[in-house]
């Protein structure tokens, strides 16, 4: 029964033990050089918006500030993800050593890593890892250090802007943008915040060179990526795959041969359904043949047992509750959104209704101030015209 | 009162009078106290020189801060889809079954709160629940009753 479609890879988990060495190498070189590098791997964002890591970089490291902040986004909180927290445990110190190096380009001295307050259990590790890597700067002569700092339990904290607010010590409410926080982003300095995986890879292309990690991949998705998979599958669990697969592959692999649908990029991400799974390519949007998903690496599988009513009932559910209540698209949206499934589901309003619920959607896709709001849009339109036959009986 | 003052300046000496301190000194009352008092709230405002109206806010934003009391052990199970796939419910029921209480409550003898909360991160492994900051995964009825015996007997042999 082992049937092997996909290439396995071991980029990112590999402990190596050659940090020094890495590290010492990396900062021998230019900085210019080592923005480079990370231009030509084609490193996009690995928390699933996909901005190019290199040009962040660059654009920090231009701005003039006296105070810089390198910030790891461990705010893991998108449903059905889980391997921030695993690349945390197993190998923290190439997220560390990403986030030295970035410091080096920007000229931040102090870097923060914002864990979610789901994992606060990994903060005694760590801690461990944080005070050796210090030590190792300090044989470096490189002025900088890392503190986490800990969330309380909301998801709109992953959104940048919302995360610096929230170690502000306000409410984790976004703010509009521009400016970016490559200007202004914790308190209002030009702030580079990568997330944990996108850090981990900069450890991977320092060691191997930009190259070889722009040759794995396809077109405008270039690397590894590590993929949180659970759900209607014999083997869930955490996997480095190349990108550019067939969804078809990957169902193959992974679902226990029965899958009705994925959903890719978690709550916020879309539902493919069966019959698109030979076509759709997971990767950023680019020149590919056919659509292409990008993902901050959620894939949850279901099979055909089970009711996407539930499906989308349990997303509105997260978003209701997680919505920060600051703007009325997202605050009310995501509310007669999930009242108007229900109506439909226990017929108080005619199927029709759910034509009306789409446009809302896509109303809330134009006018929500953030990524949450805007993507409610992507779950409820893949779900409801997938499956509209589920959301009526 | 005292006491508690005596908490926020301790918490406040330890983390600095700065506005970026008031999210670790209100997780460090939550520590302590299972819940921010409106009490705690005027003291750390008074003590950041920030209004008692902004530490309410930031208080009430986050769901790992409770304004109100709970127990000594906040369960907190995981509601998001694929935990309720494998079997949320019955992890839910066992826990209001041995614990007396329903979704949302707090024991009479102030040890146990149970609550729901989304996606823990535990995906591959739901059922999922969090013990205070500890992760308990793959939960079946018959784990959840060993944990929450463990517990209370521990308890039993402190008291």
């Amino acid at each position: 029964m082992e049937k092997k479609h996909l290439k396995r890879l071991d980029l990112i988990f590999k402990n190596e033990h050659d940090t020094e060495e890495i590290l010492a190498k990396v900062l021998a070189k230019k900085n210019e050089e080592i923005i480079n590098d990370l231009i030509i791997s084609g490193l996009k964002g690995r928390g699933g918006a996909g901005y190019p890591t290199g040009l962040k970089w660059k654009l920090t490291a231009e701005e003039e500030s006296d105070e810089k902040y390198v910030i790891c986004n461990a705010d893991e909180g998108e449903p059905g993800t889980f391997k921030d927290r695993e690349i945390l445990s197993a190998v923290p110190h190439k997220v560390l050593t990403g986030m030295a190096v970035c410091a080096r380009v920007t000229g931040a001295k102090q870097g923060f890593i914002y864990l979610r307050g789901e994992y606060k259990f990994l903060v005694p590790e760590l801690e461990k890892a944080i005070a050796a890597f210090h030590n190792l700067l300090a044989t470096l002569n490189l002025d900088f250090s890392v503190s986490v700092f800990i969330g309380s339990g909301a998801y709109i904290c992953g959104e940048e802007s919302a995360l610096f607010e929230s170690m502000e010590g306000k409410r984790g409410e976004p703010r509009n943008k521009p400016p970016f926080p490559t200007q202004k982003g914790y308190k209002a300095k030009p702030t580079v915040i990568n997330n944990v995986e996108t850090l981990a890879h900069t450890y991977s292309i320092f060691k191997y060179g930009p190259e070889k990690f722009h040759d794995l991949g396809v077109k405008d998705s270039h690397g590894s990526k590590v993929f949180s998979v659970s759900g209607d599958t014999p083997i869930p669990g955490i996997y480095e795959l190349e990108f550019g697969m067939t969804l078809q592959k990957f169902v193959d692999d992974f679902a226990d041969g029965d899958a009705k649908a994925v959903q890719v990029g978690g709550a916020s991400g879309f539902c493919v359904p069966r019959k698109r799974f030979e076509k759709t390519v997971i990767g950023y949007q680019g020149t590919l043949t056919g659509p292409s998903l990008p993902t901050g690496g959620s894939m949850m599988i279901f099979n055909s047992s089970r009711s996407m009513y539930n499906v989308l009932h349990n997303y509105l559910d997260f978003f209701v509750e997680e919505s920060c209540g600051q703007c009325t698209p997202c605050r009310v949206g995501t509310q007669q959104l999930l009242l108007g499934i229900q109506a439909v589901k226990k017929g108080e309003k005619p199927s029709l209704y759910l034509d009306k619920l789409l446009s809302l959607a896509e109303t809330m896709r134009v006018t929500a101030k953030c990524g949450l709001g805007q993507s409610v849009a992507n779950s409820f339109s893949s779900i409801v015209e997938n499956f509209r036959e589920e959301m009526i009986y | 009162m005292n006491d508690l003052r005596n908490l926020v300046s301790t918490l406040v000496d330890k983390h600095g009078r700065d506005e970026e301190s008031l999210l670790p000194i209100l997780q460090g009352i939550e520590n302590s106290e299972s819940y921010v008092s409106q009490e705690a709230m005027v003291e750390i405002a008074k003590e950041l020189n920030i209004s008692a109206a902004q530490v309410y806010g930031t208080a009430t934003f986050y769901s790992f801060l409770s304004i109100q009391p709970l127990g000594k052990y906040v369960i907190r199970v995981c509601k998001t889809i694929t935990c309720s796939m494998h079997g949320k419910n019955q992890v839910i029921s066992e826990l209001e079954n041995m614990l007396k209480i329903k979704l949302g409550e707090t024991t009479s003898d102030k040890r146990f709160s149970l609550l729901e909360t989304n996606c823990l991160g535990q995906c591959h492994k739901g059922p999922a629940m969090l013990i205070n900051d500890e992760p308990y995964t793959d939960l079946t009825p018959e784990k959840v009753r060993e944990i929450i015996r463990d517990i209370q007997q521990k308890e039993f042999a402190v008291n």
